[in-house]
C-alpha cells in the first residue's frame, strides 16, 4: 500500500511558497497585471482585491481537482469558466451587501477577477491534474504570490500619490507638507502602477539567484 | 485520454448550469435586503451632506444607525412633483430613480424634493441632479435657500471618473465652491452655474472654477446642473414668489 503523503510535505509546501518568489505570477510569470495596475490607488481595495482573488482561486481549483475525473476535456474551457463566473458572482454579491463602500470603489475590478489569466491558467495547468488538497495550497499561493505584489504597489503609489496609509494621513500627522513636499500625482495614474512593478522586478530578479538569466 | 459520449457531455452541461444558476439565485435572493439597505443608506448620507451634515464620519462607528437617525431627524419633509411644479402625492419622494424620470419625456418626469430646516429655522430645499460624466454616471444633490436662487450646499458623487482629474468633483474643495452661488440672475431668468476653465472670478456668482484636466467631468456636471435645475425652473418660481 502506498503511504499517505503527509498534509505539509516539502512537496506541498513548495506549492505554496513558490508563487510567492520563484514563480510569482505578476512579476516572473506576468500574468493578471491589467487588475494591479488599476487597483492599486489605494491600500484598502487592493487588499480587499486579493483577498477576493484568494477566495476565488482556492475554492475554484478545489472545484476543478475534485470534479477533474468527470469533466469531458471538450468542455473543460467552459467547465472552468463555469466555476470561476460563478465564485467571482458570489464574492461580487457578498462585497456589495457587506462591503459596499470597497465595492464601489473596485466597480469592475471584481467582476473581472474571471478574466485574471492566473486563475485559468492554474485550472488548467494545475487542478485539472492534482489531488484537491495540492491544487488547494497551489491556488492560495498563487493568489497570495498575486495579493503580496498587489499589496506593495498600492503601499507606494497611496503613500507617495496621496499620502495616506489605509486612508490615515500619515504624511500630514509627520508634518511633512510643511516642508513644502507636494504629493506626486503620477502615482494615482496607472503608469505609475506598471514602473513600481517594473522595479520590484528589477528588485526580486537582483537578489533572486534562480532568476538570474544566462546571458 | 478518456473520452466522454455526446450524452455524457450533454447532461454534464445541463446539471453544471442548472447547479449554479439555482446557487445564484439563491444567493441573490438572500443578499438582497442587504444590498438595497446599502444603496438607501448612501443616498441618505449624500442628501445629509449636501447641507453639510455628516461630511466628516471618522468618530462615527455605526454608519447605519448614525445616518437613519440624522436623516429622520433633519430631512423632515419630502414630496415630488412634476416639472409644472404640481404636487404628485402619489410617489414617494426617495424611490425616484432620477435616471429613469430623466429617460422620460420632459413633462411626465418625477422631480424629488426634500426639506431640510436648518439652525435658523429656514427651509432648504434639496434636489436631485443626475447626468454622465466621461466614463459613467455623475450624480449629486443640491441645497437652495427659501429664496430658491442661492445655493446653500452641494454634494457630487460618480461611479468612475478619473482619480486626480474628474474624480475631483466629489472632494470638499470643488463642493465648497458651490455655496452662495445663485442659479438665477437678478432679471429672473435662470442661468445655472457655469464652470470656467482657467478660473472664474469669485465676485461672479454664477460661476465656479472648473478642474484642470477634468474638462470632460467639469462640463458634464454643468450640464447636468443645467438640466436638472431646468426641470425644477417652474416650482423654484411659483415657490420664490
Amino acid at each position: 500500500m502506498k503511504e499517505r503523503e503527509p498534509l505539509f510535505s516539502t512537496k506541498n509546501l513548495n506549492l505554496l511558497r513558490d508563487p510567492l518568489n520563484d514563480s510569482n505570477p505578476i512579476t516572473v510569470q506576468v500574468l493578471g497585471i491589467c487588475s494591479a495596475l488599476a487597483v492599486t490607488v489605494k491600500l484598502k481595495p487592493s487588499v480587499v482585491l486579493a483577498i477576493s482573488v484568494v477566495a476565488v482561486m482556492a475554492v475554484s481549483n478545489v472545484v476543478i481537482s475534485l470534479l477533474r475525473k468527470s469533466i469531458p476535456p471538450r468542455i473543460r474551457i467552459i467547465v472552468q469558466l463555469t466555476v470561476i463566473a460563478t465564485m467571482v458572482i458570489l464574492v461580487d454579491e457578498i462585497l456589495q451587501a457587506f462591503a459596499y463602500d470597497v465595492s464601489k470603489q473596485l466597480s469592475v475590478f471584481v467582476g473581472l477577477i474571471i478574466t485574471n489569466c492566473i486563475i485559468m491558467g492554474r485550472l488548467e495547468a494545475f487542478a485539472l491534474a492534482n489531488k484537491p488538497w495540492p491544487a488547494f495550497l497551489d491556488g492560495l499561493g498563487n493568489a497570495a504570490g498575486y495579493g503580496v505584489i498587489l499589496i506593495i504597489v498600492a503601499f507606494f503609489r497611496e503613500l507617495l500619490g496621496s499620502g495616506t496609509i489605509w486612508d490615515y494621513p500619515l504624511f500630514e500627522k509627520l508634518g511633512i507638507f510643511n516642508t513644502g513636499y507636494v504629493n506626486n500625482g503620477l502615482m494615482i495614474l496607472p503608469p505609475m502602477a506598471l514602473i513600481t512593478v517594473g522595479i520590484i522586478i528589477w528588485v526580486q530578479r537582483s537578489r533572486n539567484k534562480k532568476l538570474f538569466e544566462e546571458n | 485520454m478518456k473520452s466522454f459520449s455526446n450524452t455524457y457531455i450533454f447532461v454534464f452541461s445541463t446539471v453544471m448550469v442548472m447547479l449554479v444558476a439555482t446557487l445564484l439565485s439563491f444567493v441573490a435572493e438572500q443578499l438582497k435586503p442587504f444590498q438595497e439597505k446599502n444603496v438607501e443608506i448612501e443616498k441618505k448620507l449624500d442628501i445629509l451632506r449636501s447641507v453639510g451634515i455628516a461630511r466628516d464620519m471618522d468618530d462615527v462607528e455605526d454608519k447605519d444607525t448614525f445616518v437613519e437617525e440624522a436623516y429622520g431627524k433633519n430631512i423632515t419633509k419630502s414630496f415630488t412633483i412634476d416639472p409644472a411644479g404640481e404636487l404628485k402625492t402619489e410617489v414617494e419622494a426617495f424611490k425616484v430613480n432620477l435616471k429613469v424620470e430623466l429617460a422620460k419625456s420632459k413633462e411626465e418626469r418625477n422631480l424629488p424634493v426634500f426639506v431640510y430646516i436648518n439652525e435658523d429655522g429656514e427651509e432648504i430645499y434639496i434636489l436631485s441632479l443626475q447626468g454622465n460624466g466621461l466614463w459613467g454616471p455623475i450624480w449629486g444633490y443640491i441645497a437652495l435657500e427659501g429664496d430658491m436662487t442661492t445655493i446653500y450646499g452641494a454634494i457630487f458623487a460618480h461611479a468612475k471618473e478619473t482619480p486626480g482629474l474628474g474624480a475631483e468633483i466629489n472632494t470638499e474643495w470643488y463642493q465648497a465652491q458651490y455655496p452662495g452661488k445663485r442659479i438665477f440672475d437678478d432679471a429672473g431668468k435662470f442661468t445655472s452655474v457655469r464652470v470656467v476653465k482657467g478660473g472664474a472670478d469669485p465676485a461672479d456668482p454664477h460661476a465656479v472654477d472648473a478642474i484642470s484636466g477634468g474638462t470632460i467631468t467639469s462640463v458634464a456636471l454643468q450640464e447636468m446642473m443645467e438640466e436638472c435645475l431646468g426641470n425644477y425652473e417652474t416650482f423654484f418660481k411659483t415657490k420664490s414668489n
